[in-house]
């Protein structure tokens, strides 16, 4: 679904990623961690398109599609869906409107009709149901005045309602207790199937008591330098990353 | 301003014919406007707004007729009376019976009160070629103690080539009455055409008067308009001024808040494109105390246009325990757009709550970015944006019906969908 080779980008000449290998296949779940710093939401806002990031090499395939060539708004359509690390407040913009407005955008490009207001409605009852987020928050401005925690549920109530078929969750359990991860990563989990696929990133092995990976990558200065499976995250939390760069290796 | 014998003025109005009526009034108006000059950008009120635009042309009164169809605010249930080129459109118009107000020629109104009741007011070379020139205009009286019954839409369009429409009208609301009026600008095949338009009004104690202006008029006009209004204790004040035509606009609104207990809401929305200068000038003046006064404008400028943005607010030495609260917000979407803002408070009570800010950025380019992710065009999530930002203002029009119209008309216009 997602190749990602050789990757390099840079900010304002200064170089993030060196030449970052991924893969991800359909039903797949893969977990990166990571140094602060490391070039994770770095890694997560290339594939969304931000257009601030050079990319100076490599390339990324997403389902037979040059990823790297589309717009930000195309590869939404196409299926691509990032939960942002820090969502941004958007004052006046509803919620519910918005989401309308994309889930057609998504919906004409694939061909089909709009949604009917009704349909819409049920929808949005259903899916806000699934991460517990307020129905009350579902029509509010986007993620004005919302709690850390009430905007990473919207961000994952967005990911139900636009089902996307590659997901990349940045830090989603980052400003969630103890109850709202289980109900987000419950939500997710719901969400899984084998046609998508999710990629998480977090600093936390107690995401992935909930979400269980199928792999579980570290990405260090830019590059993947360990590939292992689940029992990597364990490992990572007991002993930090200092260890692996000792003795990289790829798997 | 320098005193010219022969000056830019007096060649201006030189080719334009006394009306009839008020003849005192307008020998006054001419006798002021012989020592006067235009202003120019170095007199602080125009620093920012060059009206040499309008003054090296001159401009011809042209009674003229059209279809106003276009014009009529869809489902409002109203008094429409039409004005083309400043001149009256008696067939045109159309007042509905049985309502207790009185509609007459402003020529009728009584030249002493008028004169009292606006005497603290400042004059400036347009109101008075207005006030000499003026074509037409209503008289509107709400009686005491009365509700309108229905809303008044004055209706002006210009028309023509170097056309002037001189149009001033003054609004009397009596003691204790409500009402609320509709002044739309519009203009079809105008090219290089003056609105020159005055309002002035009286709100008597504990009356409430509520004005929706909208100012649509095509890239190919000139708008100048001066509006005076004058508030007595516990009367209630609100104008709304859409702009989103017209060349060159210039607003001047000077609120005269003369009693304590007076509630005024000022609010703008005004959108520039191509070359527009879309100028408001505020003036609100807090005499007495236990007032609030709000201010909201909001302008969005593309192109190479030019939004100006003066608010002025005093609150008076006796003028205690004044609300004063003023924000002026600008979006530029093109980097060729600018925008002058000048907030002023000049408080010489001492117990008072004010506030002002004025803000001028382009649009939050994370919040594009976080749209377009979710698969919304970058057109789509820039308007959804704008829409947002002076939805805010908009969102202060009360009626439903009127508040409708200008969704459509932006839609149509721009495209935003609210
Ligand atoms: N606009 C920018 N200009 C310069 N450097 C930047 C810019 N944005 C990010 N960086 C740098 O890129 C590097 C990677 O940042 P990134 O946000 O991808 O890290 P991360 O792995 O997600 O870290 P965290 O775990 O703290 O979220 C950091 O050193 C950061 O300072
Ligand atoms: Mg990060």
């Amino acid at each position: 679904m997602l190749t990602i080779k050789n990757l390099h980008a840079s900010i304002d000449g200064q170089a993030i990623l060196k030449g970052l290998n991924l893969e991800v296949k359909p039903g797949e779940v893969h977990a990166i961690m990571g140094p602060n710093g490391a070039g994770k939401s770095t890694l997560a806002s290339v594939l969304a398109g931000k257009e601030e990031y050079e990319i100076t090499g490599g390339e990324v395939d997403f389902d037979g599609k040059d990823l790297l060539e589309l717009e930000t708004e195309e590869r939404a359509k196409e299926g691509l869906f990032l939960a942002f690390q820090y969502p941004v407040e958007i004052p006046g913009v509803s919620n519910i409107n918005f989401l309308r407005t994309a889930l057609n955008e998504i919906r004409e490009y694939r061909g089909e009709e709009p949604i009917a207001a009704k349909d819409f409605m049920a929808m949005v009852r259903e899916k806000s149901k699934l991460v517990e987020l307020d129905a009350k928050l579902a029509s509010r401005s986007v993620n004005e005045g919302f709690s850390g925690g009430e905007k990473k549920r919207n961000e994952i109530f967005q990911m139900a309602m636009l089902e996307p078929k590659l997901a990349i969750l940045d830090e989603t359990d980052s400003g969630l207790d103890i109850d709202a991860l289980r109900i987000v990563a419950g939500g997710v989990n719901k969400l899984r199937n084998q046609n998508n696929a999710i990629i998480v990133i977090t600093h936390y092995q107690r995401l992935l008591d909930y979400i269980i990976p199928d792999f579980v990558h570290v990405l260090a200065d830019g590059k993947i330098v360990k590939t292992g499976p689940k029992e990597l995250a364990l490992e990572l939390e007991e002993k930090g990353y200092d260890w692996i760069n000792d003795n990289a290796q790829t798997v | 301003m320098e005193a010219v014998a022969n000056s830019k003025v007096s060649a201006f109005v030189e080719n334009w014919s006394l009306p009839a009526g008020n003849e005192t009034l307008r020998a006054e108006a001419l006798q002021a406007l012989k020592g006067m000059d235009f202003p120019t950008t170095r007199v602080e009120d125009w620093k920012y707004t060059r009206i040499t635009r309008i003054t090296n042309k001159t401009f011809h009164q042209s009674a003229m007729t059209l279809d106003v169809k276009p014009y009529i605010i869809p489902n409002l249930e109203a008094h429409v009376l039409v004005f083309v080129n400043g001149y009256f459109q008696k067939n045109l118009s159309t007042i509905l019976e049985g309502d207790v107000i009185t509609i007459a020629d402003v020529n009728d109104l009584d030249n002493s009160y008028y004169t009292n009741v606006l005497e603290d007011v400042d004059e400036n070379v347009f109101s008075l070629m207005n006030k000499a020139f003026a074509t037409a205009g209503v008289y509107l009286t709400i009686p005491k103690n009365q509700k309108a019954a229905y809303p008044i839409h004055l209706l002006h369009v210009s028309t023509g080539e170097r056309t002037v429409a001189n149009v001033r009208h003054f609004i009397q609301a009596e003691t204790g009455s409500k009402a609320e009026v509709f002044a739309t600008f519009h203009s079809e095949g105008a090219n290089d055409a003056l609105v020159n338009v005055v309002f002035e009004g009286h709100i008597q104690e504990n009356a409430k008067l509520t004005i929706n202006k909208l100012q649509s008029e095509e890239q190919s006009t000139f708008h100048i308009a001066n509006e005076i209004f004058v508030q007595d204790p516990s009367s209630n004040f609100e104008i709304n001024t859409i702009t989103i035509g017209g060349l060159l606009v210039r607003n001047g609104l000077n609120i005269l808040v003369e009693g304590e207990n007076c509630y005024t809401e000022l609010n703008g929305v005004y959108l520039g494109k191509g070359k527009q200068l879309l100028d408001n000038h505020t003036f609100v003046d807090h005499l007495f105390g236990n007032c609030t006064s709000s201010e909201t404008y909001k302008g969005v400028m593309d192109d190479q246009s030019i939004g100006v943005f003066n608010g002025k607010v005093v609150v008076r030495q006796d003028a205690q325990k004044i609300q004063a609260y003023q924000s002026n917000g600008n979006v530029l979407l093109s980097e060729q757009a600018t925008v002058n803002s000048k907030p002023e408070l000049e408080i010489y009570a001492d117990d008072v709550r004010c506030s002002h800010g004025s803000t001028t950025g382009q649009l939050d380019e994370q919040a594009v970015f976080y749209l377009r992710a979710r698969g919304l065009s970058e057109k789509k999530a820039k308007e959804l944006l704008v829409s947002a930002f002076i939805g805010e203002v908009l969102e202060k029009v009360d009626n439903a019906t009127y508040r409708a119209y200008v969704d459509e008309l932006f839609w149509q216009k721009f495209g935003w969908q609210f």
